[in-house]
């Protein structure tokens, strides 16, 4: 589980690569200290040598041979020196620090004659990088550092005194230096072991920060969204994730917040729908059952009610059975009206005329309980395609609850029908507005018009503050403060992130100064223009979608009215507050019918003052 | 040993049958009880039965099953179907299978039960008669010949699409013999939705029970016949043509007319 971590792969991953940079530059570098320190000891070697060449060469001329064999001995006890020693060119070893070896022939194949006479024929020239060997006499020695210097024939050599080496010859001798590594190796050595400490601090260094920044910038976040994520597989819709950062992953987190909003909405939705399913189905079960036992109470009652008819008493008794009887049927009856809630058979219908039929049925309970009915009906209410029936039961149920509300009282019921145009512009509030790192602009601090309005930065140069825009599509009260016209050189940003809120390349069709953008979840683009009088908005997604026509009927009353904790509840099956009377389902069903028809269902209510229904049907369907 | 009763009652809850059986013997007619399709099915194999009472719902063989079964054994004892799960579709449905003759939906009262078992043994007497008098007793289960192009409901009621896309809504001749006299017509008013299955109209006959008359098919009413409401006698007189009752616009006639026979 440990190794499948993210962070622990990205660490592992940058610690491989470090790791392996270091090894190369590790690698390079004392290769070249090395080649340099060998270098210097080489120069240093090649100075010694022809210093001892020259220091011996007036001696050689005057062949005093005990001086040579005083400064070559004098020379090679120095320390820094392992030995020096001249031989001829046969190999014979003329002089030399080490006494013993004076006479003896050096093997033309051993370390310090090879590089000349590997070829077969002796070279006369040689590099300074053929004339140095590295090499160890014996196992345990160090190693040991040798450089041959030919000591070439020269005009003053075969016209010495002395004797005379013959013109031809071309190399007389060579003289071999020797000197010991020691300390450069102890130095090489000293720093291989420097790199290497160093090499390896760096990557333990740089793992331990890397470990600690990927943790803090990724594995912490992801870790919190994993934990988010939990939450909401386990159901907990309510969970956000806490959004500190503006990176990807904080905007990730917002994306997440949205789409879990979405979702807790959806689930409302489909919840309610779901639970009106569901007591559908109960109620077609329960309606089954209970139709037997009540055939059977409903029969006999009747038929006792029928026998009955001298008995006055007993009459009356018998009726109360069977009328509360017929009034269970009734509520079985809507109960599967309610588990039905078919698709809607959708005719033509003029919403007046179904207000008119709705009124009718329920004339005799106005009658009785002294109340006024007034009715404002728009004579030219456009047709709607709507199930008339269902529509009329609509209207039949918000009525008789009125008439419930308002009791045994005098009181009025109003029902008002008319043609309404909800243009998206001036009506529709943008609750959420959205930069392009998802900050929402909508803060709440500033309200206009009671509704949080949208915040922003403008700039001009050093200019800067803060102005609100009106959050009412089309509607154009911002407190712009002393914003300058939006002009080039001006530039509106998020108050959060400062990312521009202009729209790039683009002008406002009206006026053509620049113009601002931004995104409203799931609903698209709103565009604007802030150019004093234009006025111009644009929100394309709503422009396109709005069905615009609708017709409203509002069923007012002035009885006792809803306590607002109840209206949450209301249109939920069995929230009735009518105690015995009525089925509870009355509202769920008028619910579930203007939901099949697109339409909308609003309550506004206050106790002691009255209610009123509001029912939004649209035209088109 | 073939013995003569008025009804059958098929329902698996006992209490119902005690009921039907109770209120029917105390009007004088006579039934037998079956608490299940198959039972029943036995009973009719030694039995004689006027009109057969069955529930829908039942749990080995269900109404529609059972109408089969007489079909296939050429048992042709009208059937009235009683539907507890009332919903529109069933009652259509019952009607438009072979021999069913009408539906009673449940929970119902003493005179909505005597008023459909009357109203379906006249129809059955009637059936009986015409068969004794050598007509075939399906497809023109009529006195009065109904037209060919002419789309019936059950027994109950008829519909004829007009060119215009209209339709005209009637009652058929059998419906009135069964129901014996309209005394009083009631019917909807013009605007109005009707839904096919749903009463349309209510026919009170001479005796004072109230026949809900079955609309055909889904519409919106265009025109009342107010001859017919003025005059119920017409109805009787002229059920196919001058005694018609609706004008209807139907919204979706083809949907409805796969429960109509011609």
């Amino acid at each position: 589980m440990l190794n499948s971590k993210i962070s622990y792969k990205l660490t592992f991953g940058v610690v491989l690569t470090v790791l392996f940079a270091i090894s190369i530059f590790a690698y390079f570098n004392i290769q070249s200290e090395t080649k340099n320190l060998l270098a210097e000891v080489e120069r240093h070697a090649n100075q010694l040598s022809e210093a001892v060449k020259s220091d011996t060469e007036y001696d050689m001329l005057r062949n005093d041979r005990n001086r040579i064999h005083d400064s070559i001995r004098r020379i090679g006890a120095q320390e820094s020196i392992d030995r020096v020693r001249i031989f001829n060119k046969s190999g014979e070893i003329i002089y030399s620090s080490g006494s013993a070896e004076i006479g003896k022939m050096v093997d033309k194949q051993a370390e310090s004659c090879y590089r000349c006479h590997s070829a077969g024929k002796p070279l006369e020239h040689l590099e300074m990088a053929e004339r140095t060997r590295i090499f160890r006499p014996d196992q345990d020695s160090s190693r040991l550092l040798g450089i041959i210097n030919p000591i070439y024939n020269s005009p003053t050599c075969w016209t010495a005194a002395c004797h005379a080496h013959p013109s031809e010859q071309t190399v007389l001798g060579v003289l071999d230096v020797t000197i010991p590594l020691t300390d450069i190796d102890r130095n090489i050595r000293r720093s291989q072991v420097a790199i290497v400490i160093l090499a390896v601090s760096t990557i333990l260094i740089l793992s331990l920060i890397v470990g600690f920044l990927v943790r803090w910038w990724i594995d912490r976040p992801v870790q919190e969204l994993l934990t988010a994520m939990r939450h909401i597989a386990g159901g907990n819709l309510a969970y956000r994730v806490e959004v500190k950062r503006d990176d990807e992953l904080g905007m990730l987190a917002r994306s997440f917040n949205d789409m879990t909003e979405n979702l807790s909405q959806a689930r409302l939705q489909l919840f309610q729908s779901d639970k009106l399913a569901s007591l559908g189905r109960l109620a077609a079960g329960v309606a089954h059952e209970i139709n037997n036992p009540l055939t059977a109470v409903l029969t006999y009652s009747s038929y006792l009610q029928k026998r009955a008819h001298g008995q006055p008493d007993i009459h009356a008794d018998l009726d109360v059975i069977v009328s509360e009887t017929i009034r269970c049927r009734e509520i079985v009856k809507s109960l599967l009206d309610f588990a039905r809630q078919t698709v809607p058979k959708k005719r033509q219908a003029d919403i007046n005329e179904i207000i008119h039929r709705a009124v009718a049925v329920i004339e005799n309970q106005l009658s009785l309980g002294r109340v006024e009915l007034v009715m404002d009906l728009d004579e030219a209410l456009p047709r709607v395609t709507v199930d008339a029936n269902q529509i009329q039961q609509v209207f039949i149920n918000l009525m008789v609850n009125a008439l419930d509300a308002i009791g045994e009282d005098s009181g009025s019921l109003k029902v008002t029908s008319k043609a309404i145009t909800v243009c998206p512009k001036g009506t529709l509030q943008i609750k959420r507005a959205l930069c392009r790192k998802r900050h929402d602009l909508v803060d709440g601090k500033v309200q206009i018009n009671g509704k949080p309005a949208i915040g922003m930065r403008f700039r001009k140069k050093d200019l800067t503050g803060l102005i609100h825009l009106d959050p009412v599509y089309g509607s154009h009260e911002h407190l712009l403060d002393d914003m300058p016209p939006l002009e080039e050189g001006t530039d509106l940003l998020c108050p959060d992130c400062s990312a521009s809120l202009l729209a790039e390349g683009e002008a406002c069709p009206v006026c053509g100064s620049p113009i601002y953008a931004f995104e409203v979840p799931l609903k698209g683009l709103v565009q604007g223009c802030l150019q004093e009088g234009c006025g111009w908005h644009r929100w394309e997604q709503v422009d396109s979608e709005w069905n615009d026509e609708f017709v409203e009927v509002r069923v007012e009353d002035d009885g006792c009215g809803i306590p607002e904790t109840q209206i949450p509840k209301l249109f939920e099956p069995f929230a009735t507050t009518k105690g015995q009377k009525g089925t509870g389902l009355g509202l769920a069903v008028t619910w579930g019918i203007v939901d099949n028809h697109n339409g909308t269902i609003t309550v506004e209510s206050e106790v002691g003052v009255g209610t009123s229904f509001i029912i939004r049907i649209p035209v088109k369907s | 040993m073939t013995m003569q009763r008025d009804i059958l009652v098929i329902d698996d809850e006992l209490m119902v049958t005690r009921a039907v059986v109770k209120i029917c013997s105390a009007e004088g007619i006579t039934v037998a009880a079956a608490d299940s399709a198959p039972e029943a099915l036995r009973l009719l194999e030694n039995s004689r039965f006027r009109l057969v009472l069955c529930d829908i719902m039942m749990s080995e063989l269900d109404g529609f099953q059972f109408l089969e079964e007489l079909d296939r054994r050429g048992i042709q004892t009208p059937v009235v179907m009683m539907t507890g799960y009332s919903t529109v579709e069933n009652a259509v449905r019952s009607l438009t299978s072979t021999g069913a003759v009408d539906y009673i939906s449940k929970p119902f009262t003493t005179d909505e039960l005597l008023t459909v078992i009357r109203r379906s043994l006249r129809c059955s007497m009637l059936l009986d008669e015409a068969e004794s008098a050598g007509l075939p007793r399906h497809g023109s289960m009529s006195y009065v010949p109904c037209p060919a192009n002419y789309y019936r409901l059950g027994y109950v009621s008829w519909v004829l699409l007009e060119e215009e896309g209209t339709a005209r809504i009637g009652v058929s001749d059998l419906f009135l013999k069964a129901a014996e006299g309209i005394r009083e017509l009631e019917l909807s008013l013009p605007g109005e939705d009707l839904v096919q299955g749903i009463p349309c109209a209510f026919a009170t006959s001479l005796d004072g029970s109230v026949h809900g008359i079955i609309c055909p098919m889904d519409g919106k009413i265009l025109e009342v016949n107010a001859d017919a409401q003025s005059n119920p006698s017409l109805v009787e007189k002229d059920p196919y043509f001058r005694g018609w009752l609706y004008r209807i616009l139907p919204p979706n006639p083809e949907n409805n007319l796969q429960w109509l026979s011609t």
